[in-house]
């Protein structure tokens, strides 16, 4: 199986990532990330924005796909820590992500994710994360 | 009292009022089952119950650490709240969570959060999640809010508004 394969199906069996109904699109080793909006996504309601939490977890997941396309891992790749810039209000529509790794080691890679919805220019959110790709023993 | 204490006594007890509402009106902190357990001037505790649904690693069942994510944010958002001496609409500028260890299949994550600086337009804030105590930490954040004018925007916040309308009753 390809690896784009590998990754879509590792994705189908993650509970979480069908909890957020999170789809990716994969061409080569590109990859675009989609969450199709719900209602649960909401973090405030007055202001119809999507939770921080929410579109931290989505970059945080893009990131993590993105390293796994990138190698040849058979478990997720660990974070080791994520640092999310909030850049504008998520408004409670579908979200866009793609994530590019800076540099993948041995033991560890870094990854910045951005998230985006109407315009790919004005970014939501942004994501720096490192992850352990060394298989643990 | 100073009217900061007095504000922030004010804005404290209406959140306490409002405890068992501050999570299950945050649609996303709701479905993913956040539930805060108590609050303190500057502090906040929650808990989150190991669910199927929140796993991300289908091998080994420890949750996702985008779930840790969203409760240390919220947490922390809560926390921030608790400190604060007159009501104000918060976003999160940013968020940093370090990840010790994984969390054990099967076992409910207690979180704790703590203010513990606040400007005129931001607000500093700790957390931590673990198991059992803070000496086996699961993860830890540190996160920043911009904290705005109310008036400019619609909070959603129960606890605030209410503390809003007890400030202004007061004032007038």
């Amino acid at each position: 199986m390809s690896r784009a394969g590998e990754l879509q199906g590792f994705l189908e069996r993650t509970p979480f990532a069908r909890f957020l109904g999170m789809r990716c699109e994969i061409m080569g080793d590109e990859m675009t990330t989609v969450l199709p909006f719900q209602e649960k996504f909401i973090g405030n309601a007055a202001i119809n924005a999507l939770h921080g939490g929410c579109t931290g977890a989505f970059l945080e997941l893009t990131a993590m796909a993105q390293v796994f396309l990138l190698t040849d891992l058979q478990r997720p790749p660990k974070p080791v820590n994520i640092t999310i810039d909030y850049l504008r209000s998520a408004k409670g529509e579908d979200l866009y992500a793609r994530a590019i790794v800076h540099k993948l080691g041995r033991r560890m890679a870094s990854v910045r994710a951005e998230a985006w919805q109407a315009e790919r220019d004005k970014p939501v959110a942004g994501l720096q994360a490192h992850f352990l790709v060394a298989e643990s023993t | 009292m100073s009217d900061a204490e007095e504000g922030k006594d004010l804005l404290f007890r209406a959140m306490q009022q409002n405890a068992s509402r501050i999570m299950t009106s945050v649609p996303w902190a709701k479905a993913l089952g956040f539930e805060l357990t108590s609050i303190e001037q500057g502090r906040a505790f929650a808990k989150v119950a190991w669910r199927e649904e929140l796993v991300g690693d289908p091998d080994s069942g420890v949750i996702h650490g985008g779930v840790l994510t969203a409760l240390l944010d919220n947490l922390c958002g809560v926390a921030a709240n608790t400190a604060l001496s007159e009501p104000k609409s918060m976003a999160t500028l940013d968020l940093r969570i370090d990840y010790m260890r994984p969390a054990e299949k099967g076992r409910d994550i207690l979180a704790e959060a703590e203010c513990y600086h606040v400007t005129r337009n931001v607000a500093f804030t700790h957390a931590w999640a673990f198991h059992d105590n803070r000496e086996k930490v699961i993860a830890t954040a540190a996160g920043a809010f911009a904290l705005n004018d109310i008036t400019r925007w619609a909070s959603g916040n129960q606890a605030v508004e209410m503390a809003q309308a007890m400030l202004s009753e007061k004032s007038s």
